[in-house]
């Protein structure tokens, strides 16, 4: 017994739960508990029932599983901790240890399988997924809905997903995806490009046009070949091995050329690169190559505030409100460089909506498995959307922007309101086409 | 301990209608702690923001002789919402759907479940104040602030919770709604029960609904920071200012620990080897302000200060204030346990209270840190440890009990704003003595004849000590 209860302490990251105080400054910032409103979907509730675990006074472990399926990662806790708790580590270790430990029901376990390990890594299968509508009919969900009560509501959700998917880009297109550029004038950085899996397969258009506008910054763009998912799908599900596999595969692609930085444009993408130091921190092997990773691994919006922006003709009066990314903010700790830009966009007004530091329910696949959640949260948010009277909300990651697009669906804001990613709309006012 | 019976939740279900009852047992362990010390686990947590089924809730809780737990957001560092029998937590935090400012009678009138920083945002828009500012008022709920009477760092110059309470909307451990007090700063009709409610820890009701009162919002702050080598320049520095007609808003003393700490957390130029530093913020018009500041500047340096640091602007001052801040995360990151105390003397005994602490430091060899509202005596004396070391433990247990005598001794109290809670109860019959304490009981006896609410708070258990190993 005593042993077991020492296993569980490492397996769970007890350790780290100890520097909460329980003074419950992370309740007012996190979006569950001000959604759901009961304790045991704050982060201080979360921690307290691992803390317990830890103390032998949680036996039966299913107990954690809805407070921590329901828990959006989004890290706000993180940032509002005065004591520095360490939620992203303790909640990643306890999905890993209630995954191990789960048998899920048939369609969910073919729904991780196939999207999770088949899938997202799969250059090819994310090309396939680009032009249909992705997760429905590639993860032999539609059979697996059909037979499984659990997942009877998940067509009706996707169907929500449907009308708001990008215009699908041909194979052929795909096929003349920039992969070398140079720059526009005197080369400042050499930079490689990282493009994502969700973000090339559904918004290929703009990773097209974040290289263009880097290389009018001043930027020799380069895409590397073989690199893939960054894994941060995975390892917020507790699939912990995957997500070091795809660590290693991309730290080795990107190792082939010399840049000055590896720049992406999905803030949640780019958070779990930040961290490939700490993810890797373990293994000998490869902990010093992550750490070098992460500290080349930039944000776009940091590169182009540094480099500049082209000439951008005025858009007099425009509203614009921004829906911060929460692992940018949050993990990889940008904040100021997205509204530097937007800044810089003549005539616009930029509005802070309340609580602009909030999630808006997206939080990786939390929108799909966690639909009704998500939407509860998305309404608050949307709330505070509309209260800007903004015509463009804009985005820094694709799972946000797909959120942000359905919210505008929902409320029936379609005419008057769009949702955009920052460097669409950069490129728009910079008159740069796709 | 399960107090509770299948057919008591059938009975639950029926009173509470519109509301939420929950069972399960990541609910209950969610609802089983605040921020000081232990985990209770109760039967189960109710939230309904209907005080007609709360009042059908308690009389039914008094005939069945089941213990209640008012909550708000269990930033309680006394214990305060910890279901410590069993029985029902009654999460408060849901009523927060009352938050009217009549600007006409300068008062507030608000449900228990407000947030206080809703309070002040809601007062300081139409040109009013509610002083009372807990460290914790962004997260933490009126109506726990009002149970547990809580104060802050502006209680030197405004007071604290009670002092803003002129009437309350309370359900009696009996099921009787009652209002006390009402709406005027005046009022002296019968008792004044508004008063014995505030502060009284959940033991005596539950508040539905409370009238605070507001006052003009100072036009403009000042902040300056004075830095000394002895404790008892610092001391007497805070004397000279008030005895010289300057009433400041706030002043945090931090000591020598302290400033330690929070160099060693995030560098931000503080010296370390000064004995205390002391921040002084006042209020007023802006012309009397630049005086103010001037004059308190002389006095600290005609006492022995050694630097005065003005600030140019607001963002220096902010900068000023983010020492004080850091305080406690800083001192958290030395050992993960911070037992944190509130023990208050009257304000002429500040120094001596330092030495004492530092003899009590010496002597249990425990990691003590002096911070807190010096201007009205309200000390924190935190104790750094780890909770998982018994043996340490123990020590701190013995430090704790001496550094409340000694707060005793020099005339003041256990706990400045915090609360008696579980921890401090053994503690009662020291301060207050046994006529004293006996009055108290028969109070509680009187209002709560099967003693329901909030039981195992304030007063001790026979033969209760403090433990936290």
């Amino acid at each position: 017994m005593e042993t077991s209860l020492k296993q569980l302490r490492e397996e769970f990251q007890y350790d780290k739960t100890n520097n909460c105080v329980q003074c419950g400054y992370c309740l007012p910032v996190c979006p569950t508990y001000t959604t759901f409103g009961k304790e045991t979907h704050s982060p201080r509730g979360r921690i307290n029932l691992v803390k317990m675990v830890g103390e032998g006074k949680i036996t039966d472990l299913s107990v954690l599983e809805e407070p921590f399926d329901l828990c959006l990662g989004c890290r706000a806790c993180e940032t509002a901790c005065p004591t520095g708790v360490e939620y992203g580590s303790i909640l990643e270790a306890t999905r890993a240890a209630l995954v191990k430990r789960k048998t899920f029901s048939i369609p969910v376990r073919l729904l991780r399988k196939s999207m999770l390990k088949k899938v997202f890594p799969s250059r090819t299968m994310m090309n396939v997924t680009g032009h249909s509508i992705w997760l429905y009919k590639k993860s032999g969900l539609q059979k697996a809905a059909r037979s499984s009560g659990i997942m009877k509501k998940l067509p009706n959700n996707l169907g929500a997903f449907e009308a708001i998917m990008p215009e699908p880009v041909s194979p052929v297109e795909r096929g003349r995806a920039l992969t070398e550029v140079k720059a526009k004038l005197n080369p400042k950085y050499i930079v490689a490009f990282f493009t994502g899996c969700i973000m090339d397969a559904m918004f290929h258009h703009i990773n097209q046009l974040s290289i263009k506008l880097l290389s009018e910054a001043g930027c020799d763009v380069v895409v590397v070949p073989k690199q893939t998912c960054c894994g941060a799908l995975h390892a917020h599900s507790g699939e912990m091995d995957e997500a070091r596999n795809l660590a290693k595969q991309n730290i080795l692609a990107f190792e082939k050329v010399e840049a000055d930085f590896i720049v992406n444009n999905a803030g949640g993408c780019g958070a779990m690169l930040y961290e490939y130091g700490h993810l890797l921190s373990d293994d000998s092997e490869w902990a010093d190559r992550a750490r070098a990773f992460s500290a080349k691994s930039k944000d776009i919006s940091q590169i182009l505030v540094e480099c500049g922006l082209p000439e951008i003709a005025a858009r007099v009066g425009e509203r614009v409100t921004y829906q911060r990314s929460c692992h940018m903010t949050n993990v990889q700790k940008v904040t100021q460089e997205p509204v530097e830009l937007l800044k810089k966009v003549p005539g616009i007004r930029l509005i802070e909506m309340d609580q602009a530091d909030m999630c808006c329910g997206s939080a990786g696949i939390y929108n799909i498995v966690n639909y009704d959640s998500s939407m509860q949260i998305l309404d608050e948010k949307m709330k505070h959307t509309k209260a800007t009277e903004a015509a463009v909300i804009i985005t820094t990651n694709p799972g946000c922007l797909l959120q942000m697009k359905l919210g505008i669906d929902r409320e029936g804001l379609t005419q008057s309101m769009r949702a955009l990613h920052l460097i669409e709309y950069l490129a728009e006012a910079a008159g740069i086409d796709y | 301990m399960k107090v509770i019976t299948a057919n008591h939740i059938q009975e639950i279900d029926a009173i509470i209608k519109t509301g939420k009852v929950y069972t399960d047992e990541s609910d209950r362990f969610s609802y089983s702690f605040d921020a000081s010390f232990g985990t209770y686990l109760p039967d189960l947590v109710i939230q309904t923001k209907s005080t007609e089924e709360l009042v059908s809730l308690v009389k039914f809780a008094n005939r069945e002789k089941i213990p209640l737990y008012p909550r708000g957001q269990s930033t309680s560092l006394s214990g305060g919402p910890l279901p410590v029998k069993g029985g029902i937590v009654l999460d408060l935090s849901v009523m927060n759907d009352i938050l009217e400012i009549h600007e006409e009678d300068l008062v507030a009138v608000v449900s228990p479940g407000v947030l206080t920083s809703n309070i002040h945002k809601a007062a300081e828009q139409k040109g009013f104040m509610y002083p009372p500012d807990p460290s914790s008022s962004h997260v933490s709920t009126i109506g726990g602030n009002l149970a547990e009477n809580s104060g802050g760092p502006r209680g030197l110059k405004y007071g604290v919770t009670k002092d803003y309470v002129i009437g309350l909307e309370v359900i009696t451990p009996e099921g009787e709604l009652i209002k006390t007090g009402g709406s005027t700063v005046k009022n002296v009709t019968g008792y004044d029960l508004t008063k014995l409610i505030v502060g009284s820890e959940g033991t005596l009701g539950i508040i539905t609904k409370a009238v605070l009162r507001l006052i003009p919002k100072p036009k403009a702050t000042a902040t300056i920071m004075v830095i000394f080598d002895s404790l008892v320049d610092a001391g007497s520095a805070i004397s000279k200012i008030l005895s010289a007609g300057i009433f400041p808003s706030k002043m945090e003393l931090m000591d020598q620990a302290s400033i330690v700490a929070v160099e060693q957390f995030e560098p931000l130029g503080l010296p370390v080897d000064a004995a205390a530093l002391i921040l002084i913020e006042m209020d007023g018009h802006p012309l009397a302000l630049q005086e103010e500041v001037a004059q308190a500047s002389e006095l600290c340096r005609s006492v022995g200060a050694r630097e005065v640091r003005i600030p140019k602007d607001k963002v220096e001052e902010s900068e000023l204030w983010r020492a004080r801040k850091l305080v406690s995360p800083a001192i958290v990151r030395i050992k993960p346990t911070k037992i944190s105390e509130d023990a208050t003397v009257p304000r002429s005994k500040i120094p001596e209270m330092c030495e004492r602490l530092q003899k009590i430091r010496d002597k249990y060899g425990v990691h003590l840190v002096v911070f807190g509202h010096a201007g009205d005596g309200n000390l924190h004396p935190n104790i750094i440890c780890d909770k998982t070391d018994k043996e340490e433990m123990s020590r701190v247990e013995l430090a704790v009990s001496e550094i409340f005598m000694a707060a005793i001794e020099l005339g003041g109290t256990l706990s400045g704003e915090h609360g008696i809670g579980m921890m401090k109860a053994p503690f009662m019959e020291m301060e207050l003595g046994a006529a004293g304490l006996d009055i108290m009981k028969r109070i509680k006896e009187v209002w709560d004849p099967n003693n329901i609410m909030n039981p195992g708070k304030i007063f001790p258990e026979p033969g209760q000590k403090l433990e936290l190993s």
